[in-house]
């Protein structure tokens, strides 16, 4: 089962087209033309390898990140996660750390439009995008229509995936604003809860998407 | 002055008792804003991370962490596990790392160097033959005459059933931040017993010698508004917790200290496994006569306990030993409703096997054996309702009698249980002010089952206001005093303190407001108060808002502490509840893959306080027990001793598309008069054996242990039916 979740949700996002695997990341930088793109133009301050392509680390670097729409200057070492910049650098804790390899999605933010699994995008790998996380889609005045089904259909009890799981159908509905229920169930298969909301989550979705269109 | 507490007879505009209220922490959650302990950055705080034994059992001959010293950023190392210790599991927490941020104290583990004497481990028990040494005698039971019994059955059916150890596998990992000022302790832990782990720290922080410090527990708070998951495992203050606690001493510093996925897995909770040999005896027409178990499980090292065999429907003639395993497995923690899913495999399915040998159906089976368990009554009802829900008389067909052609085979299963969920003790003040608010405060936690809306609802329900009028604090020591979030026991200690409290409140505010509504004598029976108002009963023309009696109240509030248990306080909360589950699954003969179509809950939990939570527990329940049925195992390596799924690709846990139709009905309005009874434990139970015996009636062999991967769906095939599939 898990399987077929994990090929549905990156077929469906193309969420690993935009970034490698951290440590295949991390073996490339400064030896291969294909780090080179992902470097964007922030790291100024990097020397150039013999191949002229452009090295940061393992210090810290200066990292542009565009959070929400407004534009943080940190220093982070080029192994640190967008997860974990976002959390232990900006105080964004809506996405929350659970099994940081990629498998729960309690992490999810979207990126350039796409969600992603932010534990397994390097903050360096994010420079420059647009980063939206649940602390940028609504105020506590007005909800989005997804956060305000998830309360009316009760689905989340311990809340820890929940942030996680309302910007993956957030960004499932900017996609598809007439799902189907068998779409809801295979194309959110990338979010796992434990306490097991996911009967409310798919009255939420549903009722979201109505909302929306 | 007697006050009525009593939930009943149904008040006009009571909120308890069937409505669907929103839970009044869900916007907040589900906008990211919750603050779980994961979540707390507290300024010039520093990050904690664990050096984990790679050995299952070990002793530690040397411990050199020099080299994490030099590290830059790297503040304060906590040894936990000194040399000389015998470590007993893989991912035993050996040496604590404090330093300027998540990575560097990475760093500094890594670089703590950590020297063993590897002894000879044992992780696995199902085959006791290989156990040795390690299997002692746990409990040995006989009543009435089981031997004579089986001698005289018309039918006797003797099977092996069994499941794995499970993980917790909590989202929000264990861990806590400490906050160490010179006369307070602040804990932000994600906990399942906010009253509990302060005493514990402070008792072992004052045995330690090194921090020259006695600490008083009125020194510790901890503070818990919302946790991330326990399922029964956040009750302690764990090594991790003290670790954490002097890191932040010795740096005089913030620390927080989170155990990473893997350590979550390896030492932070297990369900104890169940296997067993069960002999099961009736009458020609299905009357149960005897039930035999020879089991054994495994808790761990020490983990011991013996599950309650037979389950629920208990024959008169029962003999059952228990034996336990001590394997290098991390240990044993509760699991909701510890010991009863384990205990349920090994009699439903027993009896479920016993009824096609009779070639019963084995929901009428069932029936007729209700009179051997607590409640019968309840039970026949819930067998209908679920059967009805089920489809149950069109769908069943005989074991391995699917009339579909194909290789993908379909069939049906039911389970019954029972769990206690009787209230804790506990305290809760409500207080009134002037000015028209209400305040509930209480010292419990809401561990994601909705306690925080139980409180809100009850204390708004009794003093006739709508739930948003009532702000509810909880999640901190500072309130009022209230047990662990365990065993289903919160609900019924917490509504049923925060009912007198509200009532008695209420009783005093009409005191004061009786001269102005021209009331004299005993004002409590001749005011009522609804809908925020309050109001002569005699002359309902004579009323004012609850704002303006409140007003009445010049500058004093009222403050009333309520108490469970209280005498004289009417009985608001019970123990004991009946629930049925029924499955719907398809097999698929040619890959073994097992999908879920359909599961079915009714469940009965007393009064229920919001159905819209009630009903979310027994959901989280069905979709848990699935997870548990089909996909969850810890397993370790016989040979290195590890485990080789500690992470969550491989402890494989359902998404959305995999646990299928969901039907949960909660009972409203039959059992309301026995008050409060809690609901977290008992839907947990029947899935495993419900689904177990759907597999059987599709496929027509047992498959014995769960979770029913599809290697032992093809292998108990191939076995039986000699490769039919």
């Amino acid at each position: 089962m898990n399987s077929k979740k994990a090929v549905e949700f990156q077929g469906g996002v193309e969420q690993h087209k935009e970034g490698l695997p951290r440590r295949t990341f991390l073996q490339g930088v400064g030896v291969g033309a294909g780090a080179v793109g992902l470097l964007r133009s922030e790291a100024k301050a990097a020397p150039l390898t013999g191949d002229g392509t452009q090295a940061v680390g393992p210090g810290p670097a200066p990292i542009i990140l565009i959070v929400n729409g407004k534009t943080y200057k940190l220093e982070l070492e080029p192994r640190v996660t967008l997860l974990d910049a976002l959390r232990n650098s900006l105080d964004c804790t809506g996405a929350k750390k659970v099994c940081d390899r990629a498998t729960c999605g309690s992490c999810t933010v979207i990126l350039d439009g796409a969600p992603v699994y932010a534990c397994t995008v390097l903050a360096i790998e994010a420079q420059g995008r647009d980063v939206q996380t649940i602390e940028g889609l609504s105020t506590p005045d007005k909800p989005h229509a997804v956060q305000k089904c998830f309360v009316e259909h009760d689905a989340q009890q311990c809340g820890f995936c929940t942030p996680g799981f309302v910007m993956a159908c957030k960004a499932f509905l900017d996609k598809n604003r007439y799902p189907s229920p068998d779409q809801v169930q295979s194309e959110l298969g990338g979010n796992i809860c434990r306490c097991g909301t996911y009967a409310g989550v798919r009255q939420a979705v549903l009722d979201a998407a109505r909302e929306l269109s | 002055m007697a006050i009525e507490y009593s939930w009943a007879p149904p008040e006009e505009g009571r909120l308890y008792g069937g409505l669907r209220i929103d839970r009044i922490d869900g916007p907040d959650k589900a906008a990211g804003r919750a603050q779980y302990s994961y979540d707390r950055n507290l300024p010039a705080m520093l990050v904690a991370k664990l050096v984990a034994s790679p050995h299952a059992h070990a002793r530690i001959t040397k411990i050199d962490t020099s080299a994490a010293e030099k590290i830059a950023g790297v503040r304060a190392i906590e040894i936990i596990s000194p040399v000389g210790a015998e470590i007993q599991w893989v991912g035993t927490e050996i040496v604590a790392v404090a330093a300027d941020t998540e990575e560097i104290a990475h760093d500094g583990v890594a670089a703590v160097n950590v020297e063993y004497e590897v002894l000879a481990h044992l992780v696995k028990e199902e085959n006791l033959t290989k156990a040795g040494s390690r299997v002692s005698p746990e409990t040995e039971k006989t009543d009435g005459n089981p031997d004579e019994a089986f001698q005289k059955a018309d039918v006797v059916h003797e099977g092996y059933y069994g499941c794995a150890t499970l993980a917790h596998c909590c989202l929000e990992p264990h861990g806590q931040v400490v906050d160490w000022d010179e006369d307070e302790i602040i804990v932000y832990a994600s906990t399942q017993a906010i009253g509990a782990i302060g005493a514990d720290l402070a008792k072992t922080l004052s045995a330690d010698k090194t921090l020259g410090q006695n600490v008083s527990p009125s020194q510790v708070r901890v503070v818990t508004p919302v946790m991330g998951g326990g399922f029964g495992s956040k009750f302690s203050i764990d090594s991790w917790g003290i670790a954490c606690a002097k890191l932040a001493k010795r740096t005089g510093r913030p620390v927080k200290l989170m155990l990473d996925r893997d350590q979550e897995l390896m030492v932070a909770g297990a369900r104890p496994s169940l296997y067993g040999n069960v002999k099961v005896a009736a009458q020609r027409d299905g009357t149960l006569t005897a039930y035999q178990a020879e089991s054994w499980s495994t808790g761990g090292v020490a983990g011991r306990g013996t599950p309650p065999l037979p389950y629920l429907i208990e024959p008169p003639n029962r003999k059952t030993r228990h034996l336990v395993v001590s394997t290098n497995t991390g240990p044993a923690r509760a699991w909701r409703a510890p010991n009863h899913p384990q205990a349920a495999l090994l009699t439903m399915c027993a009896y479920d096997d016993l009824a096609a040998k009779l070639k019963m159906n084995p929901l009428e089976f069932f029936r007729k054996n209700l009179a051997l368990t607590q409640r019968p009554e309840v039970y026949r009802t819930q067998l209908d309702k679920a059967a009805e829900l089920m489809e149950w008389k069109a769908k069943w067909h005989p074991a391995g009698e699917d009339p579909r052609p194909g290789p993908v085979r379909r069939g049906i299963g039911v389970s019954i249980h029972t769990w206690g969920g009787r209230p804790h003790d506990s305290e809760v003040r409500v207080t009134i002010h002037p000015d028209g608010s209400v305040v509930a405060e209480c010292g419990t936690q809401d561990v994601g089952t909705g306690t925080r809306t139980v409180l809100g609802v009850v204390v708004a329900s009794s003093l006739g206001l709508p739930v948003s009028e009532v702000q509810v604090k909880i999640g901190d020591t500072m309130y009022p005093p209230s047990g662990a979030s365990g065993g289903s026991t919160t609900v019924g200690g917490v509504a049923s303190a925060a009912r007198r409290a509200a009532k008695f409140a209420l009783v005093k505010l009409k005191e004061e407001v009786a001269p102005s509504l021209g009331v004299t004598g005993e004002a409590n029976p001749q005011i009522e108060s609804r809908f925020a108002r309050l109001a002569v009963k005699a002359d309902l023309n004579r009323q004012m808002t609850w704002r303006q009696a409140c007003n009445k109240l010049g500058a004093r509030s009222i403050s009333v502490i309520g108490r469970q248990p209280e005498p004289g306080g009417g009985k608001l909360a019970d123990s004991g509840v009946g629930g049925v589950q029924m499955a719907d699954v398809s097999v698929d003969t040619e890959t073994g893959i097992i999908t879920m179509n359909k599961m079915v809950a009714v469940q009965d939990c007393g009064l229920v306080i919001n159905l819209k939570t009630a009903e979310s527990q027994v959901y989280g329940a069905l979709i848990m027990g699935i997870s548990t049925a089909l996909w969850e195992e810890r397993v370790y390596d016989e040979a290195s001793g590890k485990l080789l799924n500690a992470d969550m690709e491989f402890y494989q846990l359902p998404g959305i598309g995999d646990v299928g139709e969901l039907v949960v009905h909660v009972m409203t309005g039959v059992y309301d008069d026995r008050g409060v009874i809690g609901l977290g434990e008992p839907p947990v139970i029947s899935p495993g054996p419900a689904i177990s015996n759907a597999v059987f009636n599709a496929i027509g062999v047992r498959v014995p242990t769960l979770p029913l991967t599809p290697d032992k769906v093809l292998s108990a095939l191939k076995v039986t039916k000699g490769g039919r599939a």
